[in-house]
């Protein structure tokens, strides 16, 4: 298990430099290729030549490349200090860039945005398997009945309507109409009844989409389990037919459904674009839209190499997991 | 194809117990079909027989026989994992130690499970849960009947482990199913199975899936654990020599039907069925040369659907022609005593069986 | 204002969530809306009630939450840094200049009044010098008194391009055209105000010495990047997340692209300010991403206006003008929108080429793509922005583009096409901006209209954030044989040389960030800008003004589509609210206030 665990982690470790190195590569080099000036793109439209230059200084855009990815990985383990035209600019470790845009490091930014995604996403993650999971057995047991097809019916709307559509929706209907609820976002610190409240429609809707497709998912593995030898082993031995389902049948289908949850929790870690977009709120996702619009190019590396740590992170529990699930893992 | 009785009474096999049942397990006319979209699988048409304590029944017949959905059915598991599909139709009477089973109460006939009548099935790998220790699955096995405290159960695992052969059985308790050899997975199927000391162990092919040495292993140690605990056995296998030296009464399954029962030594030794000869002739035999081919029986077994009227074997029988009239083919044979406690269901007279074994058959054995 | 908000994004994805709109429109607006014209204390003042004058200034009372939305953050806080016109505007809340648009509606809003300042300036007859008194009892948020020293130290702050990018230029080219003082953060003076162009003889008085006159000088003034800043309170680039106030109101909280909250400044005091009001309490921004969102909390009444006075999304505003006409104002935005023919691009060099374009062009079906005369504007008839002294309106229409030939005139274009000597025709090709599809719309319905005349025209639709790359660079549109630009210009401040010097004087012309598009190299066209920074009277400068503008026209460089308008929304709630010209028709946000404070 041990072994097993050192092995995953020195992978993911690898991993994150590699991915580093490209998403660094994507943002600086390409542009750099494609001919464009990236210091104008930090001073906006009336370029003055003085402020391009001053940026070009600050972020050491003149340095041969693999001095400006040197400066850039260092920076995360060290910090780093941008300093030019009379401005010194502190970016405390880990520094994963500095915006010119919003005049801010990308790290607070991240870290700021980071705990309403994380929330976000928990939340409609127990949501989806609470109600997505429940919908996918019932499924499974009443197959072929009208409970059956009703709940896939739903579920294949779920799959298909987009958030935005879902989300303007329930907001036209519960905020705007029946204003049962405000959904103006409010921080947890402030008033949980309020964050509650501005959360509950963004956790619904995401949780729609996915529910949908985990139940469709969780039907067709609980059906493929049940046939397996050693649920009828379970049932021999006299078990309680919910504990053959909700103990023996349940742990073999949660595998799949627990990689699929990985993958899915790691992707919407990285911001949930159109949830966070339609609900405002001020997470990851909105704050990497923002970044694209204003061309706040440091945010939107920053947002790219989270999202991709958290998929590489939720990879890694991912794995763990399974080894705790499913035994046989931990020998391969 | 001729209409089979419906009522299932022109089964004749001959009962001796009372309705209240007499042995130790009693089954009558059980029917078992499936209604499917191609039409209705009759997997077990019309089955009766006995089993007292302490004895060994080998239910022997190819896959598609019926023998499975037979264990099945006393286990009240045949309908179970067909949800959303049509329910099995199931008739006929099983008598457990004086109740009859298919008119219970199903919680009652599940808490007779994995105690009063457990199973042992043909894959050890894949009957037992992958993600669970073998000693968890022995403790609950344990616990679900027995009010205990998780210690004393894994007290138990660990002793029914010891008991079933397996080396360091404090240690390989807490192994997965994985970390264990074919031979020692079905040893703790076996501990599994008796760990709540059931009168009566169903074992379900339970040799089929291991290696020819380790098989023998597994039988000696069911006739064994027999012994000690005195259950009653049904071994159902597609193999007679697996119950050549279990059984004390062999049944011969053919088309989801009885087509010869009796002591084991008669059913052996003087076989009055064409299937049963069939079956002796595939039958690999220790003191045999190996190099000697085996006689399979010709053809494959029978569609459940659509059963060969008259003898449901006369399309695979070398002496359907034998009886005059055609009758194998219009007419089904019912169970007939042949012999004291032998029967067999077959249009050839006596004479003409018994000189076809003696000339034919019984001297290419 | 040169930089644009990018508000052609919004529109995007409204197509796809239009039927959810329709429950949108019945669900937000159960109550029914009251589209009359009169207004009442509690509810909306009436269509078009704030524009140009005043609505409900009785009913403002002192205190509550005044709550701004937004669907985009500003560029930046820093007065030396924002460019975008509702920075400006909102600016005022926490920034004093020495003068300052008056807070009155339409065209007395541009007109100037002291702020910081006792007086406007007293300038010297050759208009190279101008001197101001501060005011007293002038502070800063925390109660010292705001110095000339502060002025001076704050309109440096311009000169330090390097570090504080982003803002206009203007007093920097016109205090030190030679580029000599290199900003105070490379000031080796010790007091840092190394700037030879102002003096501070005493804490009160500030004197600004020009190098060469410019009769808009005062107008730059009141740009709040000449507002003071206090140097030990200079946080440098970051200065724009917590400025220090030297307004009514101080920062109480930021958080860039998320939201924005200012509280009274105790130290602000009523009797030193004669223009600020300071109704609120407390005034709240909101930003979204989705302009959708932003509209349906307008609607719901959550949000008191807009922060962005760009007008409101398409949808929303379908929804508002329907059922809530009353909380609308449709005011002029001060932007023209056109098509531009750079002349280094053939034939567009010839002038009857472009005539041709002119008059082929359908002009309402220009005005359409736009958004209609409502949401859009009125047909633009030449290149002055009504709002800016001078300007004629569609008084002044030589082409007869909302006349005659609105509806395009194909003989009189071919028989431009004629004198050009293409009298089959060309083929050329139209850049748009990708990222506005407004402006594309534009670009198709061009493209229909000049192909009834022969000319084929392609479209090309460029990368919109790469604007000053691409149209910026006269080389690159020589290149690329980018014909006709469809673009878009708004004024810095109301005069034809906020909005017109660096589109059509020749010495604007860059090689980059080229905003002269045109090409124009007209000596007549140069020598009024050299006049009109000389001239110190208004009649003078507003006659020079239409001078102006009349030349450009003559010359046809420019197909203007239409003089832009909005649809901006006031809450029920919002009291003494107007536009005004100083921000090209933005309500004015420093003195708005709330009926019923909560």
């Amino acid at each position: 298990m041990l072994a097993y665990l050192i092995r995953r982690l020195f992978a993911a470790a690898v991993m994150l430099v590699v991915i580093v190195m490209v998403v660094f590569g994507i943002f600086f080099l390409v542009p750099k290729w494609a001919g464009v000036d990236i210091a104008t793109s930090f001073v906006g439209k009336q370029a003055d030549p003085a402020a391009v230059e001053g940026v070009r200084q600050k972020l050491g855009l003149g340095d041969p490349i693999y001095a400006q990815v040197w400066e850039f990985f260092k920076g995360i383990f060290v910090g780093r200090t941008y300093s030019g035209g009379g401005d010194t600019i502190q970016c405390a470790a880990p520094c994963f860039g500095y915006s010119f845009r919003s005049e801010q490091a990308v790290w607070p930014v991240l870290t700021d945005r980071f705990p309403v995604t994380l929330a976000l996403a928990l939340g409609a993650a127990v949501l989806w398997l609470v109600f997505g999971v429940a919908a996918g057995v019932l499924s499974a047991l009443k197959r072929g009945t009208l409970w059956d097809r009703g709940a896939m019916v739903v579920a294949l709307a779920g799959v298909s309507l987009p958030i935005y559509f879902t989300g303007m929706l329930s907001l036209a209907v519960f905020a705007f109409g029946l204003k049962w609820i405000d959904a103006q976002y409010v921080p947890l610190e402030d008033s949980f009844s309020g964050w509650f409240g501005a959360m509950i429609l963004p956790w619904i809707t995401l949780a729609f989409l996915y529910a949908a497709m985990y139940a469709r998912i969780t039907r067709a593995t609980m059906l493929e389990i049940l046939g397996e030898d050693y649920i009828r082993t379970a049932r021999a031995k006299g078990l309680k037919e919910q504990t053959v389902i909700g103990k023996h049948a349940m742990r073999s289908t949660m595998t799949p459904i627990l990689t699929m949850l990985g993958m899915d929790l790691g992707a919407l870690i990285g911001g949930a674009i159109l949830t966070e977009s339609t609900f405002n709120l001020p997470g990851l996702g909105r704050a990497v839209l923002d970044a694209i619009r204003n061309q706040d190019l440091p945010i939107i590396v920053g947002v790219t190499l989270i999202t991709s740590l958290a998929v590489l992170f939720a990879n890694l529990v991912v794995d763990v997991l399974y080894a705790v699930i499913d035994p046989r893992v931990r020998l391969s | 194809m001729t209409e089979l009785s419906k009522s299932g009474a022109a089964v004749g096999e001959p009962t001796t117990a009372s309705s209240s049942g007499t042995a130790f397990l009693e089954v009558r006319d059980l029917k078992v079909h499936f209604p499917t979209d191609d039409g209705l699988v009759k997997s077990v048409d019309g089955l009766s027989f006995q089993l007292e304590k302490g004895k060994t029944l080998g239910i022997v017949g190819e896959s598609g026989s019926g023998k499975s959905v037979t264990s099945l059915g006393i286990m009240g598991l045949h309908s179970a994992g067909q949800y959303g599909k049509r329910k099995a139709q199931v008739s006929g009477e099983i008598w457990l130690d004086g109740t009859e089973l298919l008119s219970a109460d199903p919680d009652y006939v599940r808490k007779l499970r994995g105690r009063e009548m457990s199973m042992i099935f043909q894959d050890p790998l894949s009957a037992l849960h992958p993600y669970y220790t073998i000693g968890q699955q022995i403790v609950e096995a344990y616990r679900i009947h027995n009010k205990v405290d998780k210690k004393t159960a894994k007290r138990r695992a660990v002793e029914m482990l010891d008991r079933v052969g397996i080396p360091q059985p404090d240690k390989r308790v807490d192994s997965y199913p994985h970390e264990f050899s074919g031979g020692m997975r079905q040893r703790a199927m076996i501990a599994m199975s008796l760990v709540n000391n059931p009168e009566l162990l169903i074992a379900d092919e339970p040799t089929t899936a291991l290696d020819v040495t380790v098989q023998a292993q597994i039988l000696d140690l069911i006739r064994d654990l027999q012994t000690e605990f005195g259950s009653a056995v049904i071994i159902i296998t597609h193999d007679l020599g697996v119950v050549a030296e279990l059984a004390d009464d062999i049944l011969v399954m053919y088309g989801g039907r009885c087509v010869e029962r009796g002591q084991a030594e008669k059913v052996f030794y003087e076989p009055r069925h064409p299937y049963t000869w069939g079956l002796l002739g595939s039958m690999p035999r220790l003191d045999r040369d190996q190099q000697e081919r085996l006689i399979p029986v010709k053809g494959s077994p029978p569609s459940l659907i659509n059963i060969p009227s008259g003898c449901a074997f006369n399309p695979r029988c070398p002496y359907a022609d034998v009886p005059k009239d055609n009758v194998t083919r219009t007419v089904r044979p019912e169970l007939a005593e042949v012999a004291s406690r032998h029967w067999a269901a077959c249009h050839m007279t006596q004479e003409q069986r018994e000189r076809i074994w003696t000339e034919e058959i019984a001297p290419k054995l | 204002m040169t930089t644009q908000r990018t508000s052609g994004q919004r529109k995007r994805s409204f197509a796809a969530v239009a039927a959810v709109a329709a429950l949108l429109t019945t669900a937000a607006c159960g109550g029914g809306g009251d589209d009359g014209d009169k207004g009442s204390s509690t509810g909306a003042a009436g269509f078009d009630a704030a524009n140009n004058k005043i609505a409900q200034a009785s009913l403002a009372k002192k205190g509550g939450t005044l709550k701004f939305g937004g669907a985009q953050d500003a560029d930046s806080w820093d007065t030396t840094r924002g460019y975008y016109g509702f920075m400006w505007n909102f600016a005022r809340y926490y920034s004093r200049q020495l003068v300052t648009g008056k807070t009155e509606p339409g065209a007395a809003g541009a007109e100037l009044t002291p702020d910081l300042a006792t007086g406007l300036a007293k300038v010297t007859d050759d208009g190279k010098t101008y001197t101001y008194t501060l005011r007293d009892g002038v502070t800063w948020e925390d109660g010292k008194a705001i110095t000339s020293k502060d002025v001076k130290y704050g309109i440096e702050r311009v000169w330090a391009q390097d570090v504080l990018s982003g803002g206009p230029v203007y007093l920097k080219d016109v205090l030190d055209p030679k580029g000599e003082y290199k900003g105070p953060y490379k000031d080796t003076s010790a007091d840092k105000l190394g700037l030879k162009a102002i003096d501070t003889p005493d804490d009160k008085t500030i004197v600004f010495h020009l190098p060469q006159a410019n009769s808009d000088f005062e107008e730059m003034l009141a740009l709040v990047s000449a507002s003071p800043v206090r140097q030990d309170k200079d946080t440098k680039s970051k200065y724009g997340l917590k400025p220090f106030s030297s307004g009514p109101y101080k920062f109480e909280s930021y958080s860039p692209g998320k939201e924005l909250t200012l509280t009274r400044n105790a130290s602000w005091k009523q009797a030193s300010d004669p223009i600020r009001k300071a109704y609120p309490d407390k005034i709240t921004v909101t930003f979204f991403s989705d302009a959708n969102q932003l509209d349906q909390r307008l609607l719901n009444g959550d949000l008191d206006l807009d922060i962005n006075q760009t007008g409101m999304s398409p949808q929303g505003r379908t929804t508002a003008l329907k059922e809530h006409k009353g909380n609308l104002d449709n005011p002029v935005s001060g932007y023209i929108r056109y098509a531009v023919f750079p002349q280094s691009v053939a034939p567009f060099d010839n002038i009857e080429c472009r005539k041709a374009v002119i008059y082929g062009a359908d002009h309402v079906s220009l005005q359409t793509a736009r958004g209609g005369p409502v949401a859009g504007g009125d047909i633009g008839t030449n290149m002055l922005p009504p709002s800016i002294p001078g300007a004629e309106g569609q008084k002044y229409d030589p082409y007869e583009i909302a006349g005659a030939n609105k509806d395009g005139n194909e003989a009189k274009a071919k028989e431009a096409l004629k004198a050009c000597g293409k009298a089959s025709g060309f083929k050329t090709t139209i850049a748009v901006r990708n990222n506005k599809p407004v402006e594309v719309a534009t670009a198709q319905s061009l493209q229909a209209s000049l192909k009834k005349i022969g000319i084929t025209a392609e479209i090309d639709q460029y990368d919109g954030s790469q604007t000053s790359g691409i149209i910026g660079s006269p080389e690159n549109v020589k290149k690329k044989g980018y014909g006709i630009i469809i673009m878009g210009w708004g004024p810095d401040f109301p005069s034809v040389q906020g909005f017109g010097l660096p589109l059509w004087n020749s010495k604007y012309i860059l090689e980059s960030g080229n905003s002269n598009f045109a090409l124009i190299k007209d000596k007549t066209i140069d020598g009024l800008f050299d006049q009109y920074v000389t001239t110190l009277d208004d009649a003078g400068k507003t006659k020079l003004s239409t001078e102006i503008n009349h030349k450009v026209m003559e010359g046809a460089y420019y197909l203007p589509f239409v003089f832009e308008k909005f649809i901006n929304w006031r809450s029920d709630n919002l009291a003494n609210v107007y536009t005004t010209d100083s921000y090209s028709g933005m309500y004015d946000f420093v003195n708005l206030g709330l009926k019923s404070p909560k």
